[in-house]
């Protein structure tokens, strides 16, 4: 996984998409509803084919990466009723595609039982992951989802909207978590976000998908008011505050023809500084008004 | 204890133990991931599926046994390809398993009008079982297919665990779920087919459901609830043959249900008490563990 060159062509959601993404990048994939997020992981994954073009994924087609890439799709939580450990759970990613079942004296127990104790660790879940995963909150569930993904050390983290009905300070810390992952497993990251404040100062690159295409770059090249209003197609600026960040305001009236009113309004924070993370949404909310 | 040895001496008891350890366990690993997937409605529209293709192999002449495995095995994965990726959804089971009990109920006529001379019980027989009547080659070839039934669904396992719980995830990690979803259906219908001879057509539910649901109770371990789930029910089956052996008036399908229920309300109440269900939760739901969204 030197060379990850990730090219997609396809033809009916966006096309002529040119893409790479280097390794141990943390890249988010931007873009309003509907535009086809969700597929490019997908076609990532190798679940939908590409129409057109070529998509390699570390150097093999897409699929056949096996687990060099872990999956996180798009939030889904268990029924409050279902008894299983958060440990099984997890499990699941280490051994559930393989057959049969394992033999209590089998000499991979031990092994298994140790990568998914690390694993929980990483990501904080040593508290609880014994507990039934439909009694976990919703963060406490999608930590252990992390770690069912990053259980087999995967290379590349395809990441489908992790953040989506997370409380602030949950998704400052998920945020966190999946920075620290990258940065300290070297796995590349590849999120798709709706919302790109918890995110933005871990970030490498961001590709922002929308109907004209897409644009890929670092966020101090992509979130520019130029960019955004050609992407979007609707007035939208990018305003530089005092302390150096920035603030992207989108009119308060979206267009008819924009399926999806309220992707573009959301303010963006922008920090050229370090710190950012959770800050609250009403910092930047005024302009909405 | 002299009760069971005493038992043991009789072929028909021999083969009734047999047969329906076989068929207990079968039934019971199938039932938890019933349980699991929140599919043990189809559990209850195959039983009826069996049902129907009993009596159609009597309309028509032919061994009761091919009747019975190739409707529920067929309308499974009829039923499998009407629901998404080999999941069957309840307006389908809802509409084929009401169709197919009223031809069920066509070929009982047709049977009982055209060929009255014979086997005048054999609807009985088939609703309420007959596992005290197996002869030792219908036994042998029960224990057979209960066998089978149990080795590919440990073979399965992980995966359909897998797949059950985490469709998505498992789908990208190359698991096949779309077939496994299918081959599950297929040994359900095969399940509800040889368990139609122990406990009847209308009892089959019990058998599936029961166990596994007090196995879901009892651990939060996913495999070993699977194998908890095979051996309530095994012990549940042993419980029922024995007490309806010394008690001749209850007929077996009355006590392994029994055993099976007793087994079940004891874990709710086992639940309740730590605190681990509340029961006003559980009745709203009504199906059971389920994953949502």
């Amino acid at each position: 996984m030197r060379d990850a060159a990730v090219r997609v062509g396809g033809r009916t959601l966006w096309s002529d998409v040119r893409l790479d993404v280097g390794a141990g990048e943390f890249v988010a994939v931007l873009g309003p509803n509907g535009v086809g997020k969700s597929t490019l992981i997908k076609v990532l994954l190798g679940v939908l084919p590409a129409a057109a073009g070529e998509v390699r994924v570390l150097g093999a087609a897409p699929g056949r990466a096996g687990d060099r890439v872990g999956y996180l799709p798009q939030r889904r939580s268990f029924d409050a009723s279902l008894r299983m450990r958060g440990l099984d759970v997890v499990r699941l990613g280490w051994d559930g595609d393989r057959w049969g079942v394992p033999l209590p004296w089998s000499s991979g127990r031990r092994a298994a039982a140790q990568r998914i104790a690390d694993v929980v660790e990483l990501v904080g879940a040593s508290g609880y992951a014994h507990r039934p995963i439909g009694m976990l909150s919703g963060g406490e569930q999608q930590r252990l989802l992390i770690a069912q993904a990053l259980v087999r050390r995967p290379r590349l983290l395809l990441l489908d909207e992790p953040l989506d009905s997370l409380d602030l300070p949950n998704q400052a810390a998920v945020a966190a978590l999946i920075g620290r992952i990258c940065r300290e497993e070297g796995v590349t990251v590849m999120m798709v976000a709706h919302d790109v404040n918890p995110i933005l100062s871990r970030l490498d690159r961001v590709v922002y998908l929308a109907e004209g295409g897409a644009v890929s770059g670092t966020p101090a090249e992509v979130i520019t008011s130029e960019t955004l209003t050609r992407l979007y197609r609707t007035p939208v600026e990018v305003l530089r505050t005092s302390d150096g960040r920035l603030v992207v305001v989108g009119q308060p009236e979206a267009p008819a023809h924009h399926t999806d009113r309220h992707t573009p309004p959301v303010p963006l924070v922008v920090e050229g500084e370090a710190e950012s993370a959770g800050i609250p949404r009403g910092a930047s909310g005024g302009e909405r008004a | 204890m002299t009760l069971a040895m005493g038992a043991l001496g009789h072929p028909f008891f021999q083969h009734a133990l047999l047969a329906g350890t076989a068929i207990a366990a079968a039934a019971g690993l199938t039932g938890y991931f019933l349980v699991l997937r929140a599919q043990v409605f189809v559990g209850d529209a195959l039983s009826h599926v069996a049902f129907t293709g009993a009596l159609a192999a009597l309309a028509v002449g032919v061994d009761l046994r091919i009747g019975l495995f190739v409707t529920a095995v067929a309308v499974a994965l009829l039923l499998g390809s009407l629901g998404r990726r080999g999941r069957a959804d309840d307006v389908a089971i809802g509409s084929v398993f009401s169709w197919i009990l009223g031809l069920g109920v066509f070929f009982l006529t047709l049977y009982t009008t055209s060929r009255s001379a014979g086997n005048g019980g054999a609807g009985v027989s088939v609703l309420f079982g007959s596992v005290f009547g197996l002869s030792s080659a219908q036994a042998l070839t029960a224990a057979l297919v209960g066998a089978g039934i149990c080795a590919v669904l440990v073979a399965v396992a992980r995966p359909l665990l897998f797949a059950s719980l985490d469709e998505t995830v498992a789908a990208a990690r190359g698991v096949p779920v779309r077939l496994l979803g299918f081959v599950f259906l297929a040994l359900v219908g095969a399940c509800a087919a040889e368990a139609t001879q122990a406990v009847g057509s209308l009892l089959i539910l019990g058998l599936l459901a029961a166990p596994a649901g007090a196995a879901h109770r009892m651990t939060d371990r996913p495999l070993r609830g699977l194998a908890l789930s095979g051996a309530l029910a095994v012990g549940e089956m042993w419980a029922g043959l024995v007490l309806s052996y010394a008690v001749p008036r209850m007929p077996p399908s009355f006590s392994i249900l029994a055993a099976a229920t007793a087994v079940y309300a004891g874990t709710y109440r086992a639940a309740v008490w730590r605190g681990v269900t509340r029961p006003s939760r559980w009745v709203r739901r009504g199906r059971g563990p389920a994953v949502a969204g």
